[in-house]
């Protein structure tokens, strides 16, 4: 590679160098690069250091390499996703519509001809769309490539500079002063105090260079990775073991197995209970009428954990283990072994059984001649009765409702069990067809000698809990930390530096920082305070 | 505990009350004519019975967190109201950093309006629900409010640095956005003012419409310009409206949201109008030669320190506590709610301001526009989506 030997000090440069990375000399054939021009103020944009990105041109790689490494356009990319990621908040994306309804119909008719192009151009769920991803991907990319490009340039320049500076490089600076005669005294004085300032100096031929917060200059490059851990970590949660997302319905009384175990783990659901606010307490009363009542201030499952403890063979049941009791609430899971419980959701009143008896159509008493209970979890087909009759289940709706007039279930849960039964009267072989749920018992044909007849039931609560082991966490949050860190070191430190140049018989004074220069401005007016040494003055205009 | 509820609210009045002396004092200073700093006796004085008012305010917020048994920021009004305590905050800490009085006297209306904003809310003290029964709940808002109330101070100082700078000799679209800005603050007065002269008369109309084959009503406490779509007044002495709601506005609430958007732009237009009557000329212009003496610089680097300070407070708290927090309540750190989106959108909008002040040179005025959109955002996600995009995070 060539290189490009300083006119002024002699150091040798990387082709592509904006500004002598010792002495700071503008190179002259490279101002272009980042758009200097003499008589201007100097940009000190990662110190006139040579990235690759602006010098190498040739190849598909460099041409990648430098799309990607444009702040350009990382910013377009920031803005587009910026622009999409609000398009999909105008209409609910579809995790968030009613689970029973068919999304196509459902945009349109809740939205009209808006939410239907909406639907076709898949903005219903736009956040795991592909072009989505995509460019989140891209963004990804651009801060890698960016930060490379620049991060090793940058640290290269920072370590070689030297105190001794060009003086077109002071000249240049935005903040600069020429005092024409000082003495030795007020210049020692000026470098003290700024060392009091906590500044480093560093000396050089009677040249001083006094510079503090440094690291802050490798805050966005520590936030960059933070922002790229985050996102792998992200990535991950598409390695099947590392993440499980899983939902598990638990009616009172009942163990079940825990999904995604390998049938290791058990839960028991002891008791599934709601709290409501006091209606009377006097804090909340106001606001707790104007909602109509009845706030609810708890969802809370009473919940054993257990863990089968032999190989399961098949078909045997297992020895269980107790592992973990406790309570599940909203914002507080139970967890065992990377697992974790989360209250999730909730059935109240869930029918567990349902006692029919059998009276003769005719008898206005509806004296039972005879009943049987159904296991709405688990029902029978056929049930032999005392006195001679026999009950066959020809069909069974959990969640009975009437589909264009013919019966259906909406669900295979028991929140309105409805059932149509074949009773055989005693000694005989043709059954009655009969129909009976809540409230209603329908004779099909109109000719029944008896009627079936909701006797008794029983009902149980059912808690709906989320099922989750999330290995990816660690990284999520080992990212989100280090983009603080890599954050705040950028924004609450600032890289300050001050040249002190003596001339003939005064001083030049310049200084430059990268960001905050009221900060810079103050300490450079402490030190100078009391000594002859001119205050440096804002060579900036802001006149675009 | 309703003594403590009244002590509560009363030291709000009070906070407010000293906010408005205190903007009128920091604007005194503009005649001053020595210097703009704090080290001018008025600023001294303003700045003092500022922080007084903030101290008053966080009484309010502690009496109230003792009255109601949990941290005072679980809906609309008592966040809002935070919102506006972490402003003046945000207003006191920069004020230390650059001594600038005139910041005061654009910081404080933003807050006093913010605050004025908030109480047309309905103001019980509510119950938690069990979603928001968690500690990261507290951590998570007020961190978030925090963050976005310093990139607030950053749209204060940006419009100070747009009225200055942009050139009202002849009209251009850099003046009309400008005046846009204006009105969009008018307009908010505007609501202020409409909300409370029908609540000081206690207005009410109560409207029965259909909503999804169900017919429910809705009461108005503003006369219905627009009624909901199919809608029947009950109220017999209420005003009729002038027309209906457009049908696609869906919801119960949507066309009273409407009916409300309405009257604030139309009070906002009658105020604006009423101005510009008065003063003959462009709002900014009017305000111009008032900041004659302000240094440009020094409020461009104001502005951007802001946006540098609050940036990663806001990312950690509307962000990362945000995560913590859903992770814990809602099994998932990410669900791409509505408010979480737009938090994101917020956070992506300062990013790229970073980077193109940083790598494209968009200091002065380029800067200021994205200060006064940054802060636009943040009102969008702080009420709009609340009000219009309902979500898992819609306290009203
Ligand atoms: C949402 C994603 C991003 C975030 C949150 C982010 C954050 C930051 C922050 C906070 C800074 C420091 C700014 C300052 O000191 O004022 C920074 C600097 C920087 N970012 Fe990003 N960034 C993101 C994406 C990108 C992308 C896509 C690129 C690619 C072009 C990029 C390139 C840079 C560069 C070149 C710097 C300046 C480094 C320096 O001054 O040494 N960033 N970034």
């Amino acid at each position: 590679m060539k290189k490009i030997i300083c006119e002024s000090c002699g150091h040798e440069n990387p082709e592509g160098t904006v500004l002598c990375g010792a002495c700071g000399k503008p190179i002259e054939n490279n101002q272009h690069i980042d758009g200097n021009q003499s008589g201007k103020l100097l940009n000190m944009r990662y110190e006139g250091s040579a990235r690759r990105s602006q010098t190498h041109n040739k190849s598909i790689i460099d041409k990648i390499w430098n799309f990607f490494s444009s702040v350009k356009v990382g910013v377009t990319l920031i803005v587009i996703t910026l622009i999409a990621s609000a398009v999909g908040t105008i209409f609910p994306q579809e995790m968030y519509i009613p689970p029973n309804v068919n999304p196509a119909q459902h945009y349109a008719d809740q939205y009209g001809i808006l939410g239907k192009i909406y639907y076709q151009l898949g903005f219903h769920n736009l956040y795991s769309s592909w072009w989505y991803m995509i460019l989140i991907a891209m963004i990804g990319t651009s801060i890698i490539i960016a930060s490379l490009d620049r991060v090793v340039p940058l640290y290269k320049a920072l370590k070689m500079q030297k105190p001794k500076r060009h003086t077109s490089f002071l000249q240049r600076q935005r903040l600069f002063s020429k005092t024409e005669s000082v003495s030795k005294e007020d210049m020692e004085t000026v470098a003290a105090k700024l060392k009091s300032q906590r500044y480093k100096l560093t000396e050089e031929d009677g040249h001083i260079l006094a510079e503090k917060g440094r690291f802050s200059r490798w805050g966005p490059y520590v936030n960059h990775i933070g922002l790229i851990v985050f996102l792998l970590g992200a990535l991950l949660r598409f390695v099947p073991f590392l993440y499980i997302d899983d939902y598990v319905w638990v009616r009172e009384g009942d163990t079940v197995v825990v999904p995604e175990t390998d049938q290791q783990y058990y839960v028991k659901n002891e008791e599934f209970i709601i709290e409501t606010y006091d209606e009377q307490d006097k804090r909340y009363q106001a606001a707790i009428k104007k909602q109509g009542g009845s706030v609810p201030s708890n969802y809370q499952t009473d919940a054993v954990i257990y863990k089968a403890s032999n190989a399961s063979v098949a078909g045997e049941d297992p020895e269980l283990e107790v592992v973990k009791e406790g309570s599940i609430q909203v914002n507080k899971p139970i967890k065992f072994d990377g697992f974790a419980l989360y209250q999730s959701s909730y059935q109240l009143d869930e029918f567990k059984t349902m006692t029919f008896k059998i009276h003769e159509t005719e008898d206005e008493e509806e004296e039972a001649l005879t009943s049987f209970t159904v296991d709405l979890t688990n029902p029978e087909y056929e049930y032999e009765l005392d006195n001679g009759f026999r009950v066959v289940i020809d069909q069974y709706f959990p969640e009975y409702y009437l589909d264009d007039g013919s019966p259906a279930s909406k669900s295979k849960y028991p929140r309105n069990p409805a059932f149509v039964f074949f009773v055989y009267p005693p000694n005989e072989d043709s059954p009655e067809v009969s129909f009976a749920g809540i409230g209603r018992n329908v004779d099909a044909t109109g000719e029944n000698d008896y009627k079936v007849g909701l006797q008794n039931f029983e009902v149980r609560d059912v808690t709906g809990l989320t099922v989750k082991k999330d290995y990816t966490l660690p990284f999520i949050a080992l990212g989100g930390l280090i983009f603080m860190i890599g954050v705040i070191q950028g924004m609450y430190w600032q890289h300050r530096r001050v040249w002190i140049h003596p001339s003939e018989s005064g001083v030049w004074l310049a200084a430059h920082t990268n960001k905050n220069w009221y900060g810079i401005k103050r300490d450079i007016e402490k030190a100078i305070d009391g000594t002859e040494v001119k205050m440096v003055q804002d060579q900036q205009e802001l006149d675009e | 505990m309703g003594d403590l509820t009244t002590i509560s609210s009363n030291l709000l009045y009070l906070a407010f009350i000293l906010y408005l002396i205190a903007t009128f004092v920091f604007a005194g200073t503009i005649r001053d004519k020595r210097t703009d700093s704090g080290d001018s006796k008025l600023g001294k004085v303003a700045i003092t019975i500022t922080i007084i008012g903030f101290l008053t305010q966080i009484g309010y917020f502690i009496t109230r967190w003792i009255a109601s048994s949990h941290a005072p920021v679980s809906n609309l009004f008592e966040f809002t109201t935070f919102f506006g305590m972490m402003l003046v905050f945000a207003f006191i800490i920069i004020y230390f950093i650059y001594r600038l009085n005139l910041l005061g006297v654009f910081t404080l209306p933003v807050a006093l309006l913010i605050i004025a904003y908030a109480s047309m809310f309905p103001r019980e003290i509510s119950p938690l629900i069990p979603s928001l029964k968690s500690h990261w709940l507290y951590i998570h808002v007020t961190t978030a409010a925090t963050g976005e109330a310093i990139l607030a101070v950053s749209f204060a100082a940006g419009l100070i640095y747009l009225i200055k700078k942009v050139d009202q000799t002849k009209r251009s679209k850099r003046t009309t956005w400008l005046e846009i800005v204006l009105f969009s603050i008018v307009s908010t007065l505007g609501f202020v003012v409409v909300s409370s002269i029908f609540s000081g008369l206690n207005y009410s109309a109560e409207f029965q419409f259909p909503v999804e084959g169900q017919e429910i009503t809705a009461e108005y406490q503003l006369p219905a310009l627009a009624g909901p779509n199919g809608g029947e007044l009950l109220t017999g002495d209420a005003m009729q409206p002038w027309f209906e709601a457009p049908g696609w506005m869906q919801g119960e609430n949507a066309a009273r949201k409407f009916n409300t958007l309405l009257w604030s732009i139309v009070t906002g237009a009658v105020l604006y109008l009423l101005a510009r009557l008065i003063l003959r000329k462009r709002i900014a212009a009017a305000i111009q030669p008032l900041l004659r003496k302000t240094n440009a610089d020094l409020v461009d680097e104001i502005s951007y320190r802001a946006v540098a300070i609050g940036f990663p407070v806001f990312t950690l708290g509307a962000l990362i506590f945000a995560m913590i927090w859903a992770q814990q309540a809602w099994d998932r750190f990410w669900g791409w709610d509505p408010k979480e989106v737009w938090a994101l959108i917020t956070w992506f909008f300062y990013a790229a301001f970073l980077h193109l002040r940083l790598s494209r040179g968009w200091h002065g005025e380029k800067s200021a526009w994205l200060a006064v959109g940054g802060f636009a955002i943040i009102m969008f996600n702080l009420i709009a989506v609340n009000l219009i995009i309902a979500g898992l995070h819609s306290y009203a």
